[in-house]
């Protein structure tokens, strides 16, 4: 007791207590909250989904039907799952810019918040696939890379290019680029089979194996182009454009200086 | 206008035109200089060569606009090699060009024909060597180099035997048998028809005892690629659709055009497109070219379930999967 008085008229000391309250505070809030906010979601469930039947009602429905039953312009989304309205939504394709051949991505319309209402809503009018969870997509630790690579160039390369640049399908439609796309967006897509993309299962390719695919693309994203210009990775094509345009170019050039007469 | 035709007169040498540093020696030192100047840079090019294998570690990137994040010592190499050799031929040249003498030089061409007295010589020069040889008198040696050179131009055939043997059926054969089970690639799992979705694909390959040593050359042929759609959606002959397993259906990935892997599937349109020439096939019709080059539908594989539900083809392919080839029955 007496070392600790000693201390008492130190000048730190003000500073030090406060430090020291202000983090008692902050950890029983933040216990507290956790606790509370997991009691409120189960409550809010209901809410949830009907916030979500709002925004379909004001957002979707013009095109969807105002049950989600679909129309000519735009598939049924019963059965869809709350993971197929978490893709297209939360990579900006639903709602669509226009009626063209093919739902580009851009910047969603509907926050997060919006969108997981969206999803509860869709989710509630029949089973489908579910948003994977956070902890079920570490795919830095359940995946592998090399496995992935193999995967992806069996299952996915076709499309979305050996490197995962995208490609180009029939009559104006493509694949797009998996560069920077959100690994949960990623293992959605490959579940539910957004637009021209068909339906990877789950038991064809398993979770697991999910989870490589998007870790190999992870390493081909973060993976250094040694030769320096990636020229969009597609291959030969800007390769050899680039070959000729340049290389050429140049060997015409020096061709021509060397036949010009000295003055 | 007169008839006469004339000979085109032999214009002769242009006039010389001096360069200045033919004319103006302040010229020529510059242009010495110049010449020098361009040597020095390839000098400094191969130092820059020298330093960066040296000095600059091999897993430093930098950023060069334009050609984006570069491996630092890569790229000193390889600029370093290039300006030591492109100036060095820059300078020589431009040495040449405004140094060396430049004057019109005229040199006769002389005939082709030899002179008569080399090409007597030479005759008897041949026929000296053969008798001096003795060939026509020593016909066991005659005899034992034709024998040797003979043989010697067997080798080049043995070599030639090896670009076969030849394919036989092998062509014609795949590794489906009636009662193969599917599965799936890579990962050697049998598949049930319950474990695909509408909408799903799946990449197969028929189920061998040792899947670890599969050959890359079998691959090439009994690739085959799963789709689920709904089986109203199908508009097939009876006997196809028999070959179909509730809405499953199996088609050979291997393209009928140049045996490229068709696997491009779009769920929307139910068609599959080729990416090497755009061939396209319609899944709901079994896979008839509805563009392209290729010449057939794909080949479809007989698929039903077994007693526990998994997946296993009825029948060997029917036809030949992949392109056209002389010995082909394509009817």
């Amino acid at each position: 007791m007496k070392r600790l008085s000693r201390y008492r008229r130190h000048k730190a000391s003000g500073p030090f207590l406060l430090l020291l309250a202000l983090l008692a505070i902050g950890a029983t809030f933040s216990v507290a909250s956790a606790v509370t906010s997991e009691t409120t979601q189960v409550v809010d469930r209901s809410a949830q989904i009907e916030e979500g039947r709002q925004i379909f009602l004001k957002g979707c429905s013009s095109c969807h039907g105002l049950n989600a039953e679909g129309a000519l312009i735009a598939p049924s989304l019963i059965g869809v799952g709350a993971a197929s309205v978490d893709f297209q939504v939360g990579t900006g394709r639903m709602p669509m810019a226009d009626m063209s051949t093919q739902a580009m991505r851009k910047k969603p319309l509907y926050n997060a918040e919006e969108t997981a209402a969206l999803a509860a809503y869709v989710a509630s009018l029949a089973p489908g696939p579910e948003i994977p969870s956070e902890s079920s997509l570490n795919y830095e630790r359940d995946g592998n890379t090399a496995e992935g690579g193999e995967l992806f160039r069996n299952n996915c390369a076709m499309c979305h290019n050996f490197a995962g640049q995208g490609g180009a399908l029939t009559q104006g439609k493509y694949a797009p680029t998996l560069m920077g796309v959100e690994p949960k967006h990623i293992y959605e897509a490959m579940v539910t089979g957004p637009q021209s993309m068909p339906v990877f299962s789950d038991k064809t390719l398993t979770p697991a194996e999910k989870l490589s695919i998007i870790k190999w693309i992870k390493f081909a994203e973060n993976e250094p182009n040694l030769g320096g210009a990636s020229l969009g990775r597609v291959g030969p094509v800007t390769e050899g454009l680039l070959g000729w345009v340049l290389g050429l170019g140049m060997l015409i050039g020096v061709a021509v200086w060397l036949a010009m007469k000295a003055k | 206008m007169s008839n006469e035709i004339e000979a085109i007169k032999d214009p002769g040498l242009p006039a010389h035109v001096h360069r200045k540093a033919d004319t103006d020696p302040a010229a020529a030192d510059r242009a010495e200089r110049q010449v020098a100047t361009l040597f020095g840079i390839s000098a400094l090019g191969t130092i820059l060569l020298i330093v960066s294998y040296v000095f600059i570690p091999d897993d430093v990137f930098i950023f060069i606009p334009v050609m984006g994040d570069q491996n630092a010592h890569q790229l000193g190499l390889g600029l370093g090699m290039a300006i030591s050799l492109f100036f060095i031929g820059l300078g020589a040249i431009h040495w040449a060009k405004t140094l060396m003498p430049d004057t019109e030089v005229v040199a006769q061409r002389h005939e082709f024909r030899s002179p008569d007295s080399d090409r007597k010589e030479f005759v008897a020069a041949v026929k000296e060597g053969a008798s001096a040889s003795g060939l026509g008198r020593r016909s066991l040696i005659k005899r034992s180099l034709g024998a040797a050179l003979g043989l010697s131009a067997m080798s080049p055939l043995l070599l030639l035997r090896d670009l076969g043997p030849l394919p036989g059926n092998e062509l014609e054969k795949t590794t489906w048998k009636s009662g193969t089970y599917l599965v799936t690639d890579p990962g050697n799992r049998r598949i049930k028809a319950s474990d695909l979705e509408v909408g799903a694909v799946a990449q197969v390959l028929p189920e061998i005892a040792d899947p670890e040593h599969r050959k890359l050359s079998d691959i090439a042929k009994d690739a085959v690629l799963l789709i689920r759609l709904r089986p109203q959606e199908f508009n097939l002959e009876p006997e196809k659709l028999a070959m179909t397993h509730d809405g499953i259906i199996a088609f050979s990935k291997i393209c009928s055009h140049m045996g490229c892997a068709v696997a491009l599937y779009e769920q929307q349109t139910k068609h599959l497109l080729c990416p090497c020439h755009q061939s396209t096939f319609d899944v709901t019709r079994a896979a008839k070219v509805i563009f392209g080059p290729a010449a057939r539908p794909l080949p479809q594989l007989d698929i039903t379930i077994d007693g526990e539900g998994y997946l296993v083809a009825r029948k060997p392919f029917s036809e030949p999967v992949g392109p056209s080839f002389w010995e082909r029955n394509s009817q």
